[in-house]
């Protein structure tokens, strides 16, 4: 039996870098600044799926978003000139009703939160888990969801096909 | 000692999708909208993974439906960023502005 690693503090710590990160991403008036603050976002939500016991997806998470897809954000932003951008308004003008309805949907979420606390009993969740978490996902996407899986490479594919199209200058 | 539940992660995952919705509807830049929406689905992908580990708390260590979600959802992720980076450069190069406001070529 390992000790658990899913500490509070661990917790309180890497959700504070995330919330800070999300404020820094919709904030910042440099749109580098808002990718870096995202990609570290991205890294402590890394840690949360560890403590989850998700060692697979975490590893996922940092080479495919933080390495990849943040990388291709970081390329689009030099490669369009934003340096006018930075001087105009930040926020269009239905801001306040943007805000409203987020303030709204929070409200929705509280309310959820709080009366479907019993569905969630206040237990600790299972420290260790034996096994083989890797593995068993293998097993589990080349054979349950194998469909998917072909779905999934077909859409990435189409992504592919639609990249090049869009960025192409002349067809 | 306060131990962490499912319903923690529910509620920081919970204010992640509020952050990316306030940058969806408030910003102007259509590079750090697209980054709001990777807020958005990483939010829900915190949210799996924590439903994973719930039920892998009552079903035993094999079912990872959660995980396997979550992968899919990082595949669309990828994807959509692909394209919709893609359609922002054609964009950039027909109109020199990467405002959301600006965007108005089907409008009447």
């Amino acid at each position: 039996m390992n000790p658990p690693v899913a500490t509070p503090f661990f917790f309180y710590l890497l959700s504070g870098t995330m919330l800070i990160g999300g404020i820094l991403v919709i904030t910042r008036r440099n749109a580098v600044h808002s990718a870096l603050a995202l990609i570290a976002a991205l890294l402590a939500q890394a840690g949360l799926y560890l403590m989850l016991y998700a060692p697979f997806v975490a590893g996922v998470q940092i080479i495919l978003y933080a390495g990849g897809i943040m990388v291709l954000f970081l390329f689009v932003i030099m490669l369009v000139n934003l340096e006018r951008a930075q001087k105009e308004r930040q926020f269009n003008k239905q801001w306040l009703v943007g805000i409203a309805a987020a303030g709204a949907l929070g409200g929705l979420f509280i309310t959820i939160y709080t009366k479907g606390k019993g569905i969630f009993p206040d237990r600790p969740m299972p420290a260790s888990l034996e096994g083989t978490n890797t593995q068993d996902i293998g097993k589990l996407l080349y054979g349950q969801y194998m469909f998917a899986f072909e779905i999934a490479s077909l859409l990435l594919l189409v992504a592919i096909i639609g990249a090049v199209v869009m960025a192409k200058k002349r067809i | 000692m306060l131990h962490i539940s499912t319903l923690h992660y529910m509620v920081l995952s919970a204010a992640l999708f509020l952050l990316g919705v306030i940058g969806v509807l408030t910003r102007r830049n259509v590079v750090i909208v697209l980054m709001s929406i990777e807020l958005i689905l990483n939010a829900v992908n915190l949210n799996l993974v924590a439903f994973s580990h719930y039920w892998q708390g009552m079903q035993g260590p094999n079912a990872l439906h959660g995980q396997v979600f979550a992968i899919f959802v990082i595949t669309d992720a990828a994807a959509e960023a692909a394209v919709g980076l893609g359609i922002l450069i054609a964009f950039f190069r027909n109109k020199e502005t990467v405002n959301v406001d600006e965007v108005n070529l089907l409008k009447w």
